[in-house]
């Protein structure tokens, strides 16, 4: 009746896993509770969960990424303790949960803090700096959505409900194969993957569709700011790269349900094409999260230097560049595999040149400050911080695509340093920056100032303090994912590193006091205008928060930095332009589809995982009925009249033209 | 998005897909795109299952045949049911399937040269087997 299911998947007898849980419950419980009491479900419902709004699917796009980040987090506090105690000794984690930590630490970071965050903050900017009112399929953004939450909402029931996978964060066979992993961890993994997978190659098509076939009149592709290029570049290798990866664990699967041979070590399967594979969607992956950080950073250099981007054009080359080069690199995560040297110096050739469009983009950002009137307000931090941090990430990871020194270095915790160097000091500052930048347009006031300053010194330092450690200990032979150890020379290291997270976790408990503040004194920290930082593209053009619909008229692009142009001919003009003629405005209805899809991914996702055969296809009928009714719906759009939008944009003007004229903007 | 602004920006960007402006649409020669467009996939699958068991032809060209008829198909489902054609408001779509044939084939040969290399690399069974026992 339950397949694989019984009491015995729970763990009653580790008590970290058990407690955690019994926490998270807990606090899950009462936040419904105190939802429901205050009456506020039905809002949340009308409001939010069935929202088709690119502004509000990013929002909770941020907010999923960021409860993630808490947990992923955790796992870190956990691996670094308990490597800072397993010196001759077995710590306090046994080797089976400490496998499953750094496992689940890996995915999450990946797939459910990186990615949603970067996917957030294209969902929220994109199209308000292209002009447009939404993506170009709302309804199948929101299923994108809630397909993502339904993947990470199984992997954190595996830490209650069985167990995780203990391969890595990526289930290399033959070890993942069902004759050395027969538990129900490596299928977690696979299915939460495959069903969130869905949802983000949705979005590539999705934002690939926006950005090519829906500008503004007059956005022509060479005018669009700077993060839509890379929203575009970024997208398009979602749409190219991530069928690879559905493909592969999608083998993996017939491997591990049908006795399938495609990664076995018998009947002719061949484990090397999984690393082949994987790492063919793997390295793209990791262009598709910095590629949006770019995009922010460029964004945010500009505003704070005062000046339009320097070399826009080559920033755009360099973008789209690095779009197709990311796919000729993927063998140098597998240099030892032993494909021999000339493949080797190809693809390590490769990777070095990869570095140069990367290397034209910190020249760009650097001549943009350079001779600007920079204000160092903290995403102008977190950007300079990024800039620092990830050239001496890149240069690391330029010394290891030299095979040789590679095969030294290869599995080390100096490969350990070096991702991280590039993905925290990369995407994750690229997603804060964005965060505090653009959260006065998102909510209508800005965070606070002192707190923000303080958490991004925390975080830098911590991170250099946590990080640089193990570039030493991996010079000095230590690899990775190693529970315990007996090598006297390592420990100071590995307690000094221990020491760093512990800064950072100070930087994480200031985001939240920054977040909780913000919102109590948002009185004194509202943003009026609707552009706060003096910005440059139309997203600061709308008031903060933007209306449902945007821009009350599609705005009129006659150049470089749309919003720029604007506000220059209003000063000099000394009025604002002419009041548009307003017509009624239609809006896509909110809807359901995207819950309700993810409500049965989630019950399919489990039945499959635990063999529970009926779950799976009740869910999946339910999942096609969900499709059908939403084929066959009739009213698609509801429509905001004409003096409705005009009451609503008058405001914004009267705001606008108070600020624009009252010289604050020179 | 409605209608209207459609049209207004229509001068700036091509259609997107599903809003191709109803001026001028002849639902009929759409269906007789289609037709043919089935008509020929069925008769390139047919030709090749007959291909693959007849004796007519030199039996080492098979797979060559086979190859060329894959492609030919490929190319009827592009021109028939996907509208990639050359004219001017199809440079997306174009682009969009150049990107795709590059990053195909980059993965695909990139992946065929890399295994060969494995393989070659790779001790034989019979002497791993040796080396076990």
């Amino acid at each position: 009746m339950l397949g694989k299911l019984s009491w015995a998947a729970i763990p009653f007898d580790q008590p970290i896993p058990l407690f955690t849980a019994a926490l998270v419950g807990v606090a899950i419980i009462c936040v419904l509770a105190w939802v429901t009491l205050k009456g506020w479900l039905p809002y949340l419902w009308r409001e939010w969960i069935t929202s088709v709004d690119h502004k509000r699917i990013g929002i909770m796009y941020i907010l999923l990424a960021m409860v993630m980040l808490l947990r992923g987090f955790a796992d870190a506090i956990m691996m670094r303790s308990q490597q800072a105690l397993a010196f001759q000794s077995e710590g306090y984690l046994p080797p089976e949960h400490y496998d499953q930590i750094f496992s689940a630490h890996g995915t999450l970071m990946i797939f459910f803090v990186a990615m949603p965050f970067v996917i957030g903050l294209m969902n929220f900017v994109m199209p308000l700096q292209l002009g447009i009112r939404d993506v170009a399929f709302p309804t199948l953004n929101s299923v994108s959505f809630w397909l993502t939450a339904t993947g990470a909402l199984l992997v954190n029931i595996s830490l209650v409900v069985g167990e995780f996978a203990r391969t890595g964060w990526l289930p290399y066979p033959p070890l993942s194969e069902l004759t050395y992993s027969p538990g129900v961890g490596v299928d977690y993994y696979l299915w939460s993957l495959q069903i969130s997978g869905v949802g983000t190659l949705l979005t590539g098509v999705n934002f690939v569709t926006t950005v090519l076939k829906i500008r503004a009149p007059g956005m022509t592709l060479m005018r669009m700011p700077m993060f839509c290029w890379t929203t575009l570049a970024s997208n398009l290798l979602i749409v190219a790269a991530f069928p690879i990866l559905t493909a592969t664990l999608a083998m993996l699967l017939l491997d591990r349900y049908l006795g399938f041979h495609f990664f076995t070590n018998e009947a002719g399967g061949n484990l090397m094409m999984f690393m082949n594979l994987i790492w063919a969607w793997g390295h793209p992956e990791v262009y598709i999260l910095i590629l949006p950080a770019f995009g922010i950073f460029s964004e945010v250099i500009s505003t704070f230097s005062g000046k339009p981007l320097f070399g826009y054009r080559s920033m755009v080359m360099a973008t789209m560049a690095i779009c197709v080069l990311s796919f000729t690199v993927w063998l140098h995560h597998f240099f030892t595999m032993g494909a021999g040297a000339d493949v080797n110096a190809i693809f390590g050739i490769a990777s070095m040149i990869i570095a140069v469009p990367t290397g034209v983009k910190v020249f760009n950002w650097l001549f943009t400050m350079y001779g600007g009137r920079v204000v160092y307000s903290p995403p102008m931090l977190w950007s300079i911080g990024f800039m620092v941090t990830f050239v001496i990430g890149g240069m690391t990871g330029v010394l290891m695509a030299v095979p040789p020194a590679d095969f030294v270095l290869h599995n080390s915790l100096f490969l350990v340093a070096h991702f991280h160097n590039v993905i925290i000091g990369g995407v994750l500052f690229g997603a804060f920056a964005g965060y505090t930048y653009w959260f006065p347009k998102a909510f209508g006031f800005r965070l606070h100032d002192g707190l923000g300053r303080a958490s991004f010194w925390c975080w830098i330092v911590g991170f250099y303090v946590a990080f640089m450690p193990l570039y030493v200990v991996g010079l000095m032979g230590m690899t990775r994912r190693m529970q315990h150890y007996d090598v006297p020379e390592w420990r100071p290291w590995l307690l000094i590193a221990a020491g760093g997270a512990a800064i950072i976790l100070v930087g994480i408990i200031l985001q939240i006091a920054q977040l909780v503040v913000s919102i109590r004194r948002r009185e004194e920290l509202r943003d009026e205008t609707g552009d706060p930082w003096n910005g440059r593209s139309l997203e600061w053009a709308t008031p903060s928060p933007p209306p449902a619909f945007n821009f009350a008229v599609l705005p009129s692009v006659e150049g470089d930095e749309a919003y720029w142009g604007i506000k220059q001919r209003t000063r000099q003009q000394a009025r604002l332009g002419e009041e548009p003629s307003y017509a009624d405005i239609e809006i896509p209805r909110n809807s359901p589809t995207g819950f309700t899809c993810a409500f049965f991914a989630t019950f399919m996702g489990f039945a499959l995982i635990w063999h529970i055969w009926w779950i799976v296809a009740l869910a999946a009928l339910g999942a096609f009925a969900t499709f059908v009714i939403f084929a066959w719906r009739d009213e698609v759009e509801y429509v905001i009249p004409a003096d409705a939008v005009a009451r609503i944009d008058r405001d914004n003007r009267t705001a606008r033209g108070e600020f624009a004229l009252s010289g604050a903007v020179s | 998005m409605s209608h209207t602004e459609q049209d207004k920006h229509s001068h700036y960007a091509d259609t997107a897909p599903g809003d191709e402006s109803l001026d001028g649409y002849e639902a009929a020669e759409d269906v007789g795109t289609y037709l043919i467009g089935l008509g020929l996939a069925t008769l390139l699958t047919l030709v090749s299952f007959f291909i693959s068991r007849t004796t007519l032809v030199w039996e080492p060209s098979i797979p060559v045949a086979l190859a060329v008829l894959a492609i030919a198909q490929m190319g009827v489902h592009l021109v028939f049911f996907l509208h990639i054609t050359t004219g001017p408001d199809n440079v997306n779509n174009v682009l969009a399937l150049a990107f795709g044939v590059l990053i195909v084939l980059l993965v695909i040969v990139g992946s065929l040269w890399i295994m060969a290399h494995m393989n070659h690399n790779m001790m034989p069974m019979d002497q791993i087997m040796q080396m076990q026992s």
